[in-house]
C-alpha cells in the first residue's frame, strides 16, 4: 500500500482569525473602536452595558451586537431601550461568537455613524476565549458572587483580557470573596491587565470605567 | 460545545490538503495542542467520528500532542514549565513572566493513502 506523510502546519484557528483581521480593518477604516464583553452567564455584561450607555451616551455614538444561544433577544433590547443601536446574534446553540458572526452583525450597522461597537459575547467562561472577533479590546466581567477562585480556575479567559471589570461589589458586605486572592491569581496570569472595581446596581465605579472607555472611542472616531 | 467548530475547521484542513495531494483516504492526523489552549480532546475525538463520516478522512485515527505551558521570567531570566497554568517563574517566584509555549493549536500532519496505486507506481 502506497502511504504517504503530508506536512500541514496549519493554525486550526485560521479561517476566524482571517474574517477577524477583516472585521478589525472594517472598524479602523470606520474610526471605531470595538470591546468583547465576556463572563460567565449573569455576571453582568448587559447591565454593565447599560451603565455604560447611560454614561456616555449621546456624546459616545454606540452599536451593540447581542451574542445568544437561542432567538432569546431581550439583551438586545435592553440595548436599544437604553439608546444603542442593536443587533441581535442568534449562535444556533453554538456556546461562543466566531468571526464571521460579527462580521454578518456590523452588516446590519452603520459604522459611519458610530464611535464604539459593543460586542456581548455568549455567557461562558471557557468557550470565547479562544475566538478573535477582530475588537481592540476583550473585556473580562468577573462578578464577585462567583467566588474568588475563578482566575485559577479559567486561566485562559483571565490571561487574554485587557480589561477586567470585578463587578457587584456592593454585593461584598454580605460574601467571603477574598478581593486580594482573586487580583493576585489576576495579576499571575495578566500583569498588564486593567482593573476596575465597579457596581452596575450602585454607580460606583462606573465613572473610571467610562472614562478610559470614553477616551478612546473618542480618538478613534 | 465549541469543539463542534473546532472540529469541523480541522475537517475543513485535513481534506484540502488531501486533496491537494490527490490522495483517496486520510489515515492519521496530528494534532498540537497546548496545554494552555481550552479545547478538549476528548470532546473533538466525540465530534470527529460523525463529521468524518462520508469524506476522505471517514475513520482517520486523531493524535493528540500537547505542549507543555512554558514561561520566560523577565526579572531573572529563567525559563520554566508549569504543571498548573496560573503559576508565575518557579526559579524566583517573580509574576512579571512572558508565555514561549503552550499556545499552540495547529495540525501537524496527515498520513494519507494514495489514490491510484498503480499511478504511482508507475510514476516511480
Ligand atoms: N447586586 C448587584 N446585582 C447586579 C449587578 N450587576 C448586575 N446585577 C444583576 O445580575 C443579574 C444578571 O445581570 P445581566 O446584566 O443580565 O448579566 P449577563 O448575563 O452577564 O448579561 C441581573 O439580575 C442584574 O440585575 C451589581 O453590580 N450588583
Ligand atoms: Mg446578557
Ligand atoms: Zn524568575
Amino acid at each position: 500500500m502506497s502511504v504517504k506523510v503530508i506536512s500541514v502546519l496549519e493554525n486550526i484557528l485560521q479561517a476566524n482569525d482571517q474574517v477577524a483581521a477583516a472585521n478589525r480593518a472594517r472598524f479602523a477604516a470606520a474610526g471605531v473602536y470595538a470591546l468583547n464583553i465576556m463572563s460567565s452567564p449573569g455576571a453582568g455584561k448587559t447591565s454593565l452595558i447599560e451603565q455604560t450607555l447611560r454614561a456616555l451616551a449621546p456624546q459616545v455614538r454606540i452599536g451593540m451586537i447581542n451574542g445568544d444561544t437561542t432567538a432569546a433577544s431581550m439583551d438586545a433590547e435592553r440595548g436599544a431601550r437604553a439608546g444603542a443601536a442593536s443587533v441581535h446574534i442568534n449562535t444556533g446553540g453554538n456556546c461562543h461568537l466566531e468571526a464571521h458572526m460579527v462580521r454578518q452583525a456590523l452588516d446590519a450597522l452603520d459604522l459611519s455613524a458610530l464611535d464604539l461597537v459593543i460586542v456581548e459575547n455568549v455567557g461562558n467562561l471557557v468557550c470565547p476565549a479562544g475566538w478573535d472577533l477582530g475588537v481592540h479590546a476583550r473585556v473580562v466581567v468577573a462578578s464577585v458572587t462567583e467566588g474568588d477562585d475563578k482566575p485559577y480556575k479559567y486561566p485562559t479567559m483571565y490571561r487574554g483580557a485587557e480589561v477586567l471589570l470585578l463587578n457587584k461589589i456592593d454585593l461584598l458586605p454580605y460574601l467571603d470573596f477574598n478581593t486580594d486572592y482573586f487580583l493576585q491569581g489576576v495579576r499571575l496570569l495578566n500583569p498588564a491587565v486593567q482593573v476596575f472595581p465597579i457596581s452596575c446596581r450602585s454607580g460606583e465605579g462606573i465613572g473610571a470605567w467610562a472614562e478610559w472607555l470614553r477616551a478612546r472611542a473618542l480618538k478613534h472616531g | 460545545m465549541h469543539e463542534l467548530s473546532v472540529t469541523q475547521h480541522i475537517l475543513e484542513i485535513v481534506v484540502r490538503h488531501a486533496q491537494q495531494a490527490h490522495a483517496a483516504r486520510i489515515t492519521d492526523i496530528h494534532l498540537v495542542i497546548g496545554q494552555l489552549s481550552s479545547f478538549i480532546d476528548e470532546s473533538i475525538q466525540f465530534y470527529w467520528d460523525t463529521l468524518s463520516s462520508g469524506t476522505l478522512a471517514e475513520g482517520a485515527h486523531l493524535h493528540f500532542e500537547r505542549v507543555p505551558a512554558q514561561v520566560d521570567c523577565n526579572e531573572c531570566g529563567q525559563r520554566s514549565t508549569l504543571a498548573e497554568s496560573a503559576q508565575g517563574c518557579l526559579a524566583c517566584g517573580s509574576l512579571n513572566v512572558r508565555v514561549v509555549a503552550g499556545e499552540e493549536f495547529y495540525v501537524r500532519a496527515i498520513q494519507v493513502q494514495a489514490a491510484d496505486e498503480r499511478e504511482q507506481e508507475a510514476e516511480a
